[in-house]
């Protein structure tokens, strides 16, 4: 049997090395390799290459196909020394990952060539607990997670969708979400608002929403506005600065309203509306060249023929699906991940549980956000939405 | 939406060459739906149809051609929460 000398000597062999000098080249290039760091926790902990993916060693085998998918696609591992990494990139090769290469001397080398290296950002051994999930996720990690603890998402309405989206964005770790709502928590409420309770009869539902919030996470800061969105409040409001807006409105006077806001303050803003067992979901976001709600509907439905959730019914659990949708893109939006929906607009229907999706391109005409906008500043909105003929 | 003023169905099939010929057989048949989706003889600016997931609005609105087959999606604006 070979001594871990003789055995590290035959790998070493076997495969690919590059020095420190070597492996920042390669990483300098405009299709960079993935790099990836196979100490333990506490090594990272103290400094890191930038750019970097933790795997530790002992987790390598399992973790790596899902973060390199592509088994052609260059990797560099890197260690303290550079033995561990003889090992790990042997065991690549056998998984039939075809371009790895070891960093000969470590990260240790690394430094001593005075290359950049980076210190942790901070995440203490709580929030490392409580977001372990979103830290083994290469797509969000500890910088990802970082990223949500410093967002801001605003809710308006703490109603239907307003519970679900609120209530994963705070379980998150979004660091701070805004609720706008005037309404008290009613009994015909509790069948899909479950953000509130039987105990919360007749509160704020700003204030319940809180005080669920804050229960379920500490970390998150939420600040209430216990009013209703009007072209009078929403500067004041906007101006606690938003990273992106969920709409869970009730009403198309405030649709309409958030809308211009999120155009004229560049801030995306997750569409969503349920009506029965329907649901209908999209990303307005002009800051990224797509569509408005205006551009989608250039008006509303004359009060008569739209019926509201009141007036005609939901399904409790649809704003559940369509709420916890608005999160999901809205934590994307946060992280910089995936595909909005932006340009897209998805319609759900619980009762035959199906999706289907529809294209919603920008009208270069749009009175808001076209080529040549006719609305510049808000407007009365209910009059906007009541039907009767505008003055214009 | 719209279900009930189709007897609540959620897919009816209908007859036309192009989007005008096919919401006219619809709303012969379903007259409440013309409240819903025409405005002076233009598709009403709080519904869009949709034939193979583009707005007609884009094609060639109330005469875009359809074939046998194709799904065509009446979708009004909603405003619930």
């Amino acid at each position: 049997m070979p001594t871990y000398r003789e055995l590290l000597a035959q790998l070493r062999s076997e495969i690919d090395e590059v020095d420190a000098v070597r492996a920042r080249e390669l990483l300098a290039a405009a299709e960079p390799p993935l790099l990836i760091d196979i100490r333990e926790f506490d090594e990272w902990q103290e400094g890191r290459i930038p750019g970097a993916i933790l795997i530790p060693r002992g987790n390598l085998e399992s973790r790596i196909e899902q973060t390199a998918p592509d088994k052609s696609r260059r990797i560099i591992l890197y260690c303290a020394q550079g033995n561990r990494t003889v090992f790990g990139a042997k065991t690549l090769g056998e998984l039939g990952y075809t371009d790895v290469v070891s960093m000969a001397g470590g990260y240790t080398d690394w430094k001593r060539n005075g290359f950049e290296t980076e210190l942790p950002g901070g995440l203490d051994e709580t929030k490392r607990a409580r977001y372990s999930r979103h830290l083994l996720i290469p797509e969000v990690g500890e910088e990802g997670q970082m990223k949500l603890l410093d967002s801001r998402v605003l809710l308006l309405g703490a109603g239907g969708l307003g519970s679900p989206a609120a209530l994963y964005l705070a379980a998150a770790g979004v660091g701070r979400l805004g609720i706008v709502d005037d309404d008290k928590v009613d009994a015909s409420n509790l069948q899909r608002q479950v953000l509130h309770s039987t105990a919360r009869l007749g509160e704020w539902k700003a204030e319940s929403a809180k005080r669920t919030l804050q229960e379920l996470n500490p970390d998150v800061d939420v600040k209430t506005y216990v009013e209703r969105l009007t072209s009078e409040n929403v500067e004041r409001i906007l101006a606690d600065g938003w990273d992106v807006i969920i709409d869970g409105a009730d009403n198309f006077p405030t649709r309409y309203l958030i809308n211009d806001a999120a155009v004229w303050h560049e801030i995306p803003l997750v569409h969503g509306s349920i009506y029965r067992f329907e649901g209908q979901l999209t990303v307005f976001d002009t800051k990224a060249g797509g569509p408005c709600y205006r551009c989608l509907f250039p008006l509303p439905p004359p009060p008569e023929l739209a019926p509201s959730c009141a007036e005609g019914g939901v399904l409790g659990v649809l704003p559940g699906i369509v709420g916890s949708l608005q999160a999901s893109e809205a934590l994307k939006l946060c992280l910089g991940i995936g595909e909005s929906l932006a340009g897209r607009l998805l319609l759900f229907d619980a009762l035959a549980t199906e999706c289907s999706e529809v294209k919603l391109r920008r009208d270069p005409t749009c009175p808001v956000c076209g080529e040549s906008p006719t609305i510049t500043e808000y407007v009365d909105y209910v009059e906007f939405c009541s039907g009767r003929p505008a003055h214009a | 939406m719209l279900r009930e003023e189709v007897g609540g169905a959620r897919e009816v099939p209908a007859e036309g060459e192009n989007v005008r010929e096919l919401l006219d057989d619809l709303m012969s048949r379903f007259p409440a739906l013309q409240a819903q989706l025409i405005r002076d003889d233009e598709i009403a600016p709080f519904v869009n149809v949709y034939v193979e997931g583009e707005d007609v609005r884009t094609l060639d609105g109330l005469d875009t051609p359809v074939e046998r087959g194709q799904t065509v999606i009446l979708l009004p604006a909603m405003a619930g929460g």
